[in-house]
């Protein structure tokens, strides 16, 4: 088996402003994102060989890409939950390494603001029919999904609540912080820890502040041969590594899962370290974008991913590690949580902002010479997930 | 000798003093309180609930159920096939539905006992659930209550014989509801008391004295149905039975609970009673039945069990809002959150051993009990990947420990917030899912929880019935 690692490029990216586009459908989104990419890397749409498309619940097939008017190339429509607009990158990037084309396009979008309804509704889970019909039909929210973990965390660390949904807070503070600087984020708000306490509960340990942001938007991505990669622009970046892990729904039916990390986060990091050469990820990865769609979320992924030793995510966190001045500093465009979360579009948006700092050019929110970024996201929720790593460089 | 071989009952958490109503409509509300059924409870998750607390007495499988109930769920499906189905009775059980009249349940025991004397059945579990809606305002608002009894009849170790029978029928129309209404009519009350009640049922449990040569002083307890407290204590009066002898009716602490309340008294009677007792049982509606019990040794198995008391006793005050509310008596604005997924009949039909009697499997290879919290069917085993190789495995009795929970304002549900949990079964296995019953304020990681039968939702027309968990 071969590494995927630095055979695949990335040489232009786009991404739309997220937030409430009323003023944008499902075509204006994409539109706008891939153009920016192509400009970005210095082509016509006439160049793109083949196409990936993420989407979780704004289209369907192929089709949803006919917006763009590419002429006739294979294009195939990807959903992996939340993890999706990554699994829009894999595919393009496996052609690429496959050698089957040398330039595509994986681009992802999301309009979830259309439906009227306020949060998200769960997409067609295992267990249920096709049409969206099922047995049972669990009426969950999303953020009690993840409360699960805040509850056992405070639970399993006996961390008093008071103290536990401060330390939360402090995760929606930093991100809100880093994306008040981000012209494309969905909120452009400072917060206080004060105002993420006190904001109304909407599965507990989780308030609103504490949820990201259901958001439009769009993100695009130009993946080439790596050996092209200099014609394009003189700083592309190279894909390190790129894993999927899918659990089989253990923790949701085993009693020896502990909520208090996620396995498929765990394993998929584990593989793109392998992949990547990465020994020491707090050390020697330089910036991170991590799946922070509920705060208690982005405080396992801290030591699910290596960042922070089990049980050590609180003193990171007080001790600002993942601030934009911290050690690691990670969700620097503002994360799910202040830049938004359009499903399909969120991988690739993260690995825009990763791009972005990789090249020296995110503006005020820059991280002093980054050699390795990292995007992470979880599909689906703990015990039921998909963990999807990716690891990219500025250096082949 | 055929006869009761065990009792059940369930009585919901939920009161509504009539104070509260009173409040409402700036009337004297009366003294005590009703029981209202929770928003996700209905008369066959009210049934249910009865059916399993009678046959925990008494391992014996009933291979017949009797549903005597007026307010089924559904018009046209049958009631009695929903809670034969959750109390998990073998296919070949016989099962029906009376409906129609407040005497339903008496008249199923008498078909009970009928069927068992003809050999057809052996154990037949005579289950009543009633949750009757009085209009706003009105005086059956005051008065009707929810609850359930369930009695088996049977001959293996009866705890109490059943030595006589009688029954008339009246078309006297004292009671009704047409097809249309949604609520209670009825007539004027001093006619349907003099006319109508009163001479019924004087003349049942008169004739059925008579043929059996026994007095007032032969019944340790008398244990009839009445409407309200002031029939009751009439019919007592003009029977001649002395105070201690007459059964409490507990319309002040639940209210009438219709086809059940006769049931429910006769429970509570028999917890109570004491071997070589006699007591006299009757129901009334559109006729009455009677009949005579008498308390073998075998009583003694009961005692020790919780009583009728226990049950009254975990209860909580809502307001009246919300008994609006949970009722459907009051157009709410519509939600903006997703709704729930749409149940699929096919999909509930192909699970139904989960959405039954919440089966899961056990793996043979390595043991693991496992069930899909979707209520999907496991074919590869969670822990060790073997395929195809599982027994059935319940989990209905199981009880378990809340590992983790999540109070979610988000859900769907008369009952905002929601609870979920992920709930982790003593002797194994884990499984997701809704709570109910629950206070607030007490939910916390560990805590013991039991499953019970309720209604997720209503969607696509039909009563989507699903286990949730419950704080013991």
């Amino acid at each position: 088996m071969e590494s995927i690692k630095d055979r695949v490029a990335i040489v232009g990216m786009g991404c739309t402003r997220f937030g409430e586009r009323w003023d944008m459908g499902v075509e204006d989104l994409l539109v706008e994102a891939a153009y920016e990419a192509f400009e970005d890397a210095g082509i016509e749409p006439k160049d793109i060989q083949a196409a990936w498309l993420g989407t979780v619940f704004s289209g369907i097939s192929a089709m949803t890409l006919a917006p763009l008017g590419l002429q006739y190339i294979p294009i195939t429509r990807v959903e992996n939950m939340c993890a999706t607009g990554s699994e829009a990158l894999r595919g393009a990037a496996y052609a690429i390494a496959a050698g089957v084309c040398d330039i595509a396009l994986a681009i992802g979008v999301e309009k979830l603001k259309d439906s009227g309804q306020t949060g998200v509704k769960g997409p067609a889970i295992v267990g249920d029919n096709p049409d969206g019909s099922s047995a049972i039909g669990s009426g969950y929210s999303a953020p009690a999904s993840f409360a699960y973990l805040g509850t056992r965390y405070f639970s399993h660390y006996n961390i008093d609540r008071d103290e536990g949904k401060r330390m939360l807070a402090e995760i929606a503070v930093k991100n809100h912080q880093h994306g008040s600087l981000n012209p494309k984020a969905h909120f452009h708000n400072i917060l206080t820890v004060e105002q993420v306490m006190k904001a109304p509960i909407v599965a507990w340990p989780l308030g609103l502040l504490d949820c990201c942001g259901v958001s439009d938007g769009a993100a695009a991505a130009i993946v080439v041969r790596s050996d092209m990669a200099k014609s394009f622009r003189g700083d592309p970046i190279y894909i390190k590594g790129m894993a999927i892990s899918a659990g089989a729904r253990q923790g949701s039916m085993r009693q020896d899962y502990d909520y208090v990390h996620i396995d498929e986060n765990v394993r998929a990091s584990q593989q793109v370290y392998a992949q990547a050469g990465v020994k020491n990820p707090r050390k020697e990865i330089s910036c991170a974008e991590v799946h922070d769609c509920f705060t208690a979320h982005e405080l396992i992924v801290y030591e699910d991913l290596g960042f922070s030793p089990r049980g050590g995510a609180r003193e990171d966190i007080f001790g600002g590690t993942f601030t934009l001045k911290g050690e690691l500093p990670i969700n620097t465009d503002g994360g799910l949580k202040c830049f938004g979360h359009p499903l399909g579009a969120s991988g690739l948006r993260m690995l825009y902002e990763m791009y972005l700092q990789l090249q020296g050019k995110a503006g005020p929110r820059q991280v002093k010479n980054p050699r390795l970024a990292m995007t992470h996201n979880l599909g689906g929720n703990a015990g039921a997930g998909i963990g999807c790593c990716v690891i990219v460089g500025n250096e082949k | 000798m055929i006869g009761i071989t065990s009792i059940g009952a369930y009585i919901p958490r939920y009161r509504l003093t009539l104070e509260e109503i009173g409040k409402m409509w700036q009337v004297r509300g009366g003294p005590g309180e009703k029981s209202v059924a929770g928003y996700d409870e209905d008369a066959v998750t009210m049934a249910v609930a009865a059916a399993l607390d009678c046959m925990k007495l008494n391992n014996n499988q009933a291979d017949a159920l009797y549903l005597a109930t007026t307010t089924a769920p559904y018009k046209e499906k049958q009631s009695a096939a929903l809670v034969a189905g959750a109390a998990d009775l073998e296919k070949t059980a016989f099962t029906a539905d009376f409906t129609n009249t407040l005497r339903a349940g008496t008249t199923a025991i008498k078909a009970a006992v009928d069927a068992i004397k003809s050999g057809s059945a052996r154990n037949a579990l005579v289950v009543a659930s009633d949750c009757r809606i009085g209009a706003p305002m009105g005086r059956f608002e005051q008065l009707l209550g929810d609850g359930a009894a369930a009695i088996m009849i049977g001959t293996k170790e009866p705890i109490a014989m059943i030595e006589g029978v009688y029954s008339i029928f009246s078309d006297f129309t004292d009671y009704w509801r047409t097809e249309r209404d949604s609520f209670i009519q009825s007539g004027e009350g001093r006619f349907l008391e003099e006319e109508g009640y009163m001479p019924i049922m004087t003349e049942a449990i008169h004739e059925l004295m008579r043929k059996y040569s026994l007095r007032q002083k032969d019944f340790n307890k008398a244990v009839f149905y009445a409407a309200d407290n002031r029939n009751h204590a009439s019919l007592a009066k003009a029977l001649g039975f002395d105070k201690s002898q007459v059964q409490d009716s507990f319309f002040t602490k639940i209210g009438n609970t219709g086809t059940a309340a006769a049931m429910i008294m006769l429970v509570a009677a028999l917890e109570e009673a004491n071997p070589g007792d006699r007591i006299l049982f009757a129901g009334y509606g559109d006729g009455a039945d009677a009949c005579i019990l008498r308390i073998t040794e075998n009583i003694s198995r009961i005692k020790g069990t919780p009583v009728m008391e226990d049950r009254f006793a975990r209860s909580v005050s809502i307001g009246y809002g919300k008994y609006l509310l949970w009722r459907d008596l009051i157009p709410v604005e519509a939600s903006s959150l997703p709704e729930r997924t749409e149940p699929s009949l096919a999909t509930r039909w192909r699970e139904r051993k989960t959405v039954r009697a919440l089966y899961g499997v056990k793996c043979r290879r390595c043991g693991a009990p496992q069930i899909h919290p979707n209520g999907q069917r496991v074919r590869v085993c969670i822990a060790c990947q073997e395929k195809d190789d599982f027994e059935d495995y319940k989990f209905s009795d199981k009880t378990g420990k809340l590992f983790t929970y999540a109070i979610d304002q988000l859900q769907p549900t008369k009952n905002p917030p929601g609870l979920n949990g992920v709930v982790d079964f003593d002797g194994g296995g884990r499984l997701i899912c809704e709570l109910t019953d629950y206070d607030l304020d007490n939910v916390e990681t560990g805590m013991t929880v039991e499953m019970t039968f309720r209604k997720l939702y209503q969607g696509k027309g039909i009563v989507n019935y699903f286990w949730k968990a419950k704080p013991i």
